[in-house]
């Protein structure tokens, strides 16, 4: 049986292969912070956070990718189409973001408010992590602090426990009119956030 | 189709400490096992309008008044999954540091030279059995901060998108025969008997007569551990 090709670190130095557009460099890249355009329906949302290390500090060399259903649910995989055939495609669902291309450390995505995947899952966006430092990548999920009904029921949300479930909701910045949503990553510490084995 | 247990026995630790940026960035609490998760998500849809053909080829896509300095290499191998069926259509994005050992993001403050000619970064796909490859200038060593007098070997960052979220895979190439290898904790942190999964051979068949050498590199992405059952 071939062994899987071993994970190294993304390392500090991706931004101009992985997010040129994000970090001055002309070129483009397979996705962005803007993770849906005008003409895709859905709840506009904005999804931002910053990625603190075991010290507190925060993490200025970390990606991340979002990857997430359309308003209605639908989330058509790569392996469900061949992805020459997705040229030009509206709607994604994938996003990503590098956090030293702002100086604050922060990432922003701009998108929808996903819909339920299956009728039971509550709306989420699944996120990988990637930085200097981590040899593997991670992988965690953003829900919604409004979505409280469908959070209790999220199969995977119970599968986690109670006291580290808040590590998964991303908290709704009331100040903003335009549903800002609030999502640390902790790596360490008594915040650690939720992980999965996918 | 199903991935079920995973064979991680190739893959390095969280916490590496002799690797110092793991210490606070790994993750000290186990990942949370949720059986049929990746299942249930296949993987993004890409958009392919972003890829033009001149991206496979990093000895010209960053040419403005010359050819790049430094030894001209191919890269060819082939992607299979864990059963060693073909991966066709996987994405692979590519980024390094140039022959100075220098890459051209402004973070990097290494003293060696730029070249105004080269980029370091490219993309191809794998075709339809499962092979890729794309043409680079041969990069640098270069120092860092990890410990006195730290060297990285020779490698090139590179990133897969496989058939499904499971099969994600950011990883390094490094070069056979490298005498950095033995020393570097980052290629270090993988168990030995699976470091030379990440070594890509000299092949002598593929190079190019006076222009370039060639080194293949074989990649497995993971999954499907299970018999796979067509939708």
């Amino acid at each position: 049986m071939p062994r899987q090709t071993p994970s190294q670190t993304i390392g500090p130095f991706f931004g101009f292969g992985l997010a040129p557009d994000q970090y001055g460099f002309a070129g483009t890249a397979v996705g962005s912070g803007t993770v849906a355009a005008d003409q895709v329906a859905g709840q506009r949302i904005r999804v931002v956070g910053r990625v603190f290390d075991g010290a507190g500090a925060v993490i200025p060399d970390a990606l991340i990718e979002i990857w997430q259903a359309d308003a209605a649910g639908r989330c058509d995989g790569f392996a469900n189409e061949p992805p020459s055939g997705r040229s030009g495609a509206p709607f994604t669902g994938f996003g990503r973001a590098g956090t030293g291309a702002r100086s604050d450390g922060r990432f922003e995505f701009d998108t929808i408010k996903p819909g339920s995947v299956d009728g039971l899952q509550a709306p989420h966006l699944q996120v990988t992590l990637f930085m200097r430092g981590l040899l593997r990548h991670v992988v965690t999920r953003v829900y919604f602090a409004d979505e409280h009904e469908a959070n209790l029921r999220d199969p995977v949300l119970c599968a986690v426990p109670r006291n580290r479930r808040d590590t998964l909701i991303a908290r709704c910045d009331d100040a903003h009119s335009s549903h800002t949503y609030s999502f640390d990553i902790h790596m360490q510490g008594e915040r650690e956030t939720v992980f999965f084995d996918v | 189709m199903t991935t079920s247990e995973s064979d991680r026995s190739s893959q390095p630790p969280y916490r590496y400490p002799d690797y110092v940026s793991t210490r606070l960035r790994a993750p000290t609490q186990p990942p949370i096992r949720i059986p049929g998760f990746s299942s249930r998500h296949a993987g993004p849809a890409l958009d392919d309008s972003a890829l033009s053909p001149l991206d496979a080829d990093l000895t010209r896509n960053g040419r403005r008044n010359g050819e790049p300095v430094g030894e001209r290499i191919i890269v060819t191998g082939r992607i299979i999954d864990e059963i060693g069926r073909p991966v066709p259509g996987a994405l692979l994005e590519i980024w390094q540091a140039n022959a100075a050992g220098r890459y051209i993001q402004p973070t990097d403050q290494h003293d060696a030279p730029l070249d105004p000619n080269f980029l370091g970064t490219g993309r191809c796909r794998s075709d339809a059995t499962g092979h890729y490859g794309f043409r680079t200038i041969k990069p640098g060593a270069y120092p860092w901060q990890n410990h006195p007098n730290a060297w990285r070997p020779n490698h090139i960052h590179l990133s897969l998108f496989g058939p499904d979220f499971g099969s994600r895979l950011v990883t390094q190439m490094y070069f056979q025969g490298d005498p950095l290898l033995p020393l570097d904790p980052i290629f270090n942190s993988v168990p030995e008997d699976a470091r030379d999964l990440l070594v890509a051979q000299f092949e002598l068949d593929r190079t190019e007569p006076g222009v370039a050498l060639a080194f293949r590199f074989d990649i497995v992405l993971r999954g499907p551990r299970a018999t796979p059952r067509e939708a």
